[in-house]
């Protein structure tokens, strides 16, 4: 099932001029700076901003020159940036708000959105007697307590402080896991985006400038998104062993292996694995008296200048990319061109779940 | 102490009050509603209709609802067909006189009381699948309730002090269109000082008594209440 999407939009000092097509499984995050017109995008996809378009979800005809779905009819749930419960109900008042108008939807749905979030102790309590963290999570269990067909989520974790980040992160990578809602997820935050989606929409002043697979986008050198202090690849891997005497799991992935020190692991749990770039240098033969665990062989993919004294090189590892820093000097020493075998050392992984 | 006119006089101000209030509400509430959410060209124009009252000396506004309400004006001509009679002089009349004399005192409250509200919840509202009606009434009505209050006092109360309007479609008949405020005048004008204190004593107090009761309720029901 995927969304297909032509809308356009003209305002005094902005325009969002959009054709694409979203492919509705697992997450899906539009990703741009403030202004880009992220946020409009996900409300004309609500129905809550009207424009001149075409909107179609499945099989269904949303938005068509004679046609406009009101947003009560589609099936949707959306969370705002900012949890916007009802002041006058109360949390259970607030959860059964849409699940009592939902027609799909039914008890069991709503227990489980109020169970996975973790708020039946909150239940009986005034909105304004919670914390930001757990409105937002009232806000989420709200939304998915009509059984919607899409969630749509507009920066759901920028009104809140770093530990209510932190709070909520988890929770909406459980909705990935365990619900089979497709979710679109709007954010300005590469850790949000690197963290939790599958495919990546990048806006830019209205238009789309790339969209694609996460992993991908992340690694490529013709946008902005790789470049930068932050820049880094992304790996889906499957945990594997643990080394009792060394205290070290094992992380398979298509390229080879990771070790890492983490335990509360358990075997066969999908995990992502996340790279910077600077972490990773290169070497011609693979050094084996070394302190780095973490070396495998790769294959030079792409080369691109990194400002003047550095060079971003793109490297396949199995069906895996990885992103390497180094400066020009040491790729000129190496000889680096596209198809060279070359080990990657990777000084540190971070385990994203 | 009052005696049988004072007294009818005071039945006839609280009927008028409480119909006219009824009617402001229904009235003012889609007015207001409307007015808070619409961008329309004509919102000013029609914003400044209902503020007239605020400013207009209750003559003139009497006068013309007399001419109005009259035999020979366009109400007193629909009157005469459906009930046989024009408004003028009559309790109906001087409904039509009140409300229209108060409008401004019901619809502002409400009408900021939406617009404090602001268009989320109502976005909520229709995410979660409700339609405009249910939204207005699940939604809009219970978030403006202090509006409703502030509303509903204020327009009872300035139609029970409506004097200039009353005195000039009104014709002071007692039972039917003797209000408070006419017999207040009415008795100063025969130096009945004595009754007169009564009723302007109660009246104020009976103001003063509400008013505290509104200012406290509003206390309670904050409108800041909910921002971080």
């Amino acid at each position: 099932m995927s969304i297909e999407c032509r809308l356009k939009t003209v305002r005094p000092n902005f325009s969002l001029d959009v054709d694409l097509s979203i492919s509705l499984k697992g997450i899906t995050a539009i990703f741009g700076p403030s202004g880009s017109g992220k946020t409009t995008l996900l409300r004309a996809l609500a129905g809550l901003e009207k424009n001149n378009g075409y909107l179609k979800v499945g099989e269904v005809i949303w938005e068509s020159e004679s046609h406009f779905l009101p947003t009560h009819l589609r099936s949707i749930g959306y969370v705002f940036q900012e949890p916007s419960l009802f002041q006058h109900l109360s949390v259970r008042g607030n959860i059964e708000y849409g699940y009592k108008r939902s027609k799909i939807s039914n008890q069991s749905v709503m227990e489980k959105a109020i169970e996975l979030l973790q708020i039946d102790h909150l239940l009986n309590r005034k909105a304004d007697e919670l914390s930001g963290g757990e409105r937002q999570r009232v806000a989420i269990a709200r939304a998915l307590s009509c059984a919607p067909g899409i969630l749509l989520m507009d920066e759901p974790l920028a009104s809140l402080g770093e530990k209510h980040k932190k709070e909520i992160l988890p929770f909406l990578e459980l909705l990935h896991a365990k619900l089979d809602i497709p979710i679109i997820y709007v954010t300005h935050s590469v850790d949000e985006a690197a963290y939790l989606a599958d495919q990546l929409i990048l806006l830019d002043k209205g238009r789309v400038s790339a969209s694609g697979e996460i992993a991908e986008m992340l690694t490529r050198l013709d946008l902005t998104l790789s470049h930068g202090e932050r820049a880094a690849s992304l790996i889906q891997a499957i945990v594997g062993d643990y080394d009792e005497n060394y205290k070290l799991t094992y992380i398979d992935f298509s390229g080879g292996q990771f070790t890492v020190p983490r335990k509360q692991l358990s075997k066969g749990d999908r995990v992502r694995i996340r790279i910077e770039a600077r972490d990773v240098s290169l070497t011609i033969h693979q050094q084996s008296e070394t302190s780095i665990l973490n070396i495998l062989p790769v294959i030079v993919d792409e080369i691109a200048d990194e400002g003047d004294a550095q060079v971003l090189v793109k490297l396949r590892v199995g069906n895996d990319l990885l992103l390497s820093c180094i400066t020009r000097k040491s790729a000129q020493q190496l000889d680096l061109k596209v198809g060279k075998k070359l080990y990657a050392q990777i000084k540190s992984v971070a385990l994203l779940s | 102490m009052l005696n049988e006119f004072d007294l009818s006089a005071l039945i006839v101000t609280l009927k008028l009050a409480a119909v006219s209030t009824a009617i402001l509400l229904l009235l003012g509430t889609p007015l207001a509603w409307w007015l808070s959410r619409t961008h329309c060209k004509l919102k000013a124009l029609l914003e400044a209709l209902i503020a007239l009252p605020l400013v207009l000396p209750p003559t003139v506004l009497g006068f013309y609802l007399l001419i109005a309400l009259g035999s020979n004006g366009p109400l007193g001509q629909i009157s005469q067909w459906i009930s046989g009679q024009p408004l003028a002089f009559t309790f109906a009349g001087l409904v039509v006189g009140s409300v229209i004399y108060s409008l401004p005192f019901v619809v502002q409250p409400l009408q900021n009381a939406f617009s404090s509200i602001g268009s989320r919840p109502i976005e909520v509202a229709a995410t979660l699948g409700a339609t405009p009606v249910d939204r207005f009434f699940t939604v809009a009505l219970p978030l403006a309730r202090t509006g409703f209050v502030t509303a509903a006092v204020l327009g009872f109360a300035h139609t029970v002090g409506e004097f200039g309007v009353v005195l000039m479609i009104g014709g002071s008949i007692p039972g039917e269109t003797q209000v408070l405020s006419i017999a207040i005048y009415d008795h100063v004008e025969a130096l009945e000082y004595g009754n007169a204190h009564w009723l302007a004593g109660g009246l104020l107090l009976a103001s003063f008594i509400t008013l505290v009761v509104v200012y406290s309720l509003n206390r309670r029901f904050s409108l800041f209440r909910g921002s971080e």
